[in-house]
């Protein structure tokens, strides 16, 4: 893509974000008015950067640029507290992301003639309807199992003939897993292409996973603020995500100041050509670099390094967005307790386990153990009402959580320097 | 009466500590009792000036609570205990918890009761003529 043709998309992004009170707002106060102010990259990159803050204040649907009758769908993901931040796909927009997807299908070797299994949790989550269209897209039979029950997953993927396998990285080799207790060896599948997303993992977790499955693990990666997945992905070629060609990145550092090509820092992505909701410099507060060039697979343009961390707190559990601050509110909502707690994420069998750890207090303990349980109780419904997911929660004594002079240690994350 | 009750967590040694420090502060447990799940449990304890010794444990920092709970002297023989329950059942008391002690000085068996509604109990406790 020419600059000419970039500015002219950022241009058209622009136009569609000035049509939101709020962003026309936001620009003017940097003096751009009208599309036609952008006349360069940095003019472009005047324009503020927009965060899930921006969402949670418009929420839900203040920042959509098209009337609501043109709104089709809506998708939302994890808010750092209470509520969650809402996108909205028109029409177009709905088939411009099944487009996307099905070309990355495409170059990575997925035809019409595949069967391709979706375990990614259908609803809110962009994942699995996400898969879904670029799957339909591509005219592959499409299996949309959705998460869970593993079981059956295993029986549809053998019954079925799945060829290509799409779910978070940890719940493949799961399946990878209950198939071997099940006594299904990989000969009996027919999976030739595994699609992983949704949560960071490693090259030793690839080799892990394609040698008890048995196929190709490709990574992609995409947020809801942006799309969903499918704004990059690798080719069978392995040699980093390719960014598709809707989607303009920028690598920031920790001042907001744009990085050259191959610097690690924020990923920033604005899309080009989305009308429900424009996407404009969204901080996807995930590490990495970019590159420029062209692949044997027939993609040309930035390709992105794997993810190498996050910017803020966020935890990613079985595929689902988590911050400590959803946790802590959830734990304040309950009363009677103070906000001594801690976090603590492990993997066990290959499944992300979450453990909060609250100090009792003069004021919530009793001496009854059915009270106390019942007090662990309404904590536990309470965190896992506003995070939805499974948690375990523990009372602990007063002082036991170490304390510490400034940021307090919220999270013991022991998944780190585990592979599986 | 009031017992004390410390909030310890199910972890090696937690038990003795809190143990040691009660022996620290001189303090005479008269009776004990211990709750347990899987993560903590609840350790109950008799002792003389149960307020004061409150006091010293929350300036050690331990999450402690002084809660009324009815001591009655029972009958140490066969029956004995179950006799003044099934009395105190007749007359609407439910019972939370309960443990039990002898009393060295006259051999007395005495138990410790929480109860449900102390109302109820106290006109019992009345009627029935209990110590």
């Amino acid at each position: 893509m020419s600059q000419e043709e970039l500015l002219k998309g950022l241009r058209r992004t622009v136009e569609q974000a000035l049509k939101a009170p709020y962003y026309k707002k936001k620009l003017a106060e940097v003096g751009i008015h009208y599309p036609a102010d952008i006349q360069t990259l940095e003019d472009f990159q005047r324009i503020p950067l927009t965060e899930k803050e921006d969402l949670r204040q418009n929420y839900p649907f203040g920042l959509f640029a098209e009337p609501m009758e043109k709104i089709v769908r809506v998708h939302a993901s994890s808010g750092t507290t209470g509520k969650p931040t809402v996108v909205g796909y028109t029409r177009e927009d709905l088939k411009l992301w099944a487009t996307i997807v099905a070309n990355h299908l495409t170059r990575a070797g997925v035809t019409a003639n595949d069967v391709i299994h979706i375990a990614y949790g259908y609803g809110l989550f962009t994942g699995g309807m996400g898969l879904h269209g670029g799957s339909e897209e591509l005219g592959a039979l499409t299996i949309p199992v959705s998460g869970g029950n593993t079981q059956r997953q295993l029986m549809i993927m053998r019954d079925f003939g799945s060829t290509v396998l799409c779910c978070t990285p940890s719940y493949a080799l799961f399946l990878a897993e209950s198939l071997e207790e099940a006594g299904i060896s990989k000969e009996e599948l027919k999976l030739r292409v595994g699609i992983f997303g949704a949560e960071p993992w490693t090259d030793k977790m690839r080799d892990e996973i394609e040698a008890r499955l048995g196929l190709r693990a490709l990574d992609i990666y995409g947020l809801s603020e942006t799309m969903g997945p499918g704004v990059s992905m690798e080719c069978l070629k392995c040699k980093g995500l390719h960014i598709d060609e809707h989607f303009y990145p920028e690598i920031l550092d920790e001042n907001g100041n744009v990085l050259p090509e191959g610097q690690p820092g924020e990923l920033v992505l604005t899309s080009l050509g989305k009308m429900g909701f424009p996407g404009l410099r969204y901080r996807t507060k995930d590490l990495t670099s970019i590159s420029y060039g062209s692949c044997v697979c027939g993609h040309t343009g930035w390709t992105m390094r794997r993810i190498s961390g996050r910017v803020d707190d966020m935890l990613i559990i079985r595929g689902v967005n988590v911050f400590p601050s959803q946790i802590e509110e959830a734990i304040l909502s309950v009363g009677g307790i103070e906000p001594h707690y801690l976090i603590i994420v492990d993997r066990e069998n290959n499944l992300d386990t979450l453990e909060v750890l609250v100090e009792v207090n003069a004021q919530s303990f009793t001496d009854e153990i059915r009270e106390l349980e019942q007090l662990q109780e309404r904590l536990l419904s309470k965190i896992e009402d506003i995070t939805g997911i499974t948690v375990k929660v523990r009372l602990v004594e007063p002082k036991s959580i170490p304390r510490s002079e400034g940021k307090a240690k919220r999270v013991d994350d022991k998944r780190k320097g585990k592979i599986f | 009466m009031m017992q004390l009750s410390i909030f310890l967590e199910n972890a090696k040694g937690r038990l003795a500590d809190a143990l040691n420090l009660l022996a620290e502060l001189d303090v005479n447990i008269r009776a004990l009792s211990l709750a347990d799940t899987k993560d903590y449990g609840v350790l109950r304890i008799m002792v003389e000036n149960p307020e004061e010794v409150a006091d010293k444990l929350r300036e050690r920092n331990c999450v402690v609570k002084l809660t009324p709970v009815w001591v009655l002297k029972v009958p140490d023989s066969p029956g004995g205990l179950a006799g003044v329950l099934n009395e105190l059942v007749d007359e609407g008391v439910i019972v939370e918890y309960m443990y039990a002690f002898v009393e060295k000085a006259n051999e007395q068996a005495q138990v410790v009761l929480r109860v449900r509604d102390s109302a109820v109990m106290q006109a019992a406790v009345d009627k029935l003529k209990l110590q």
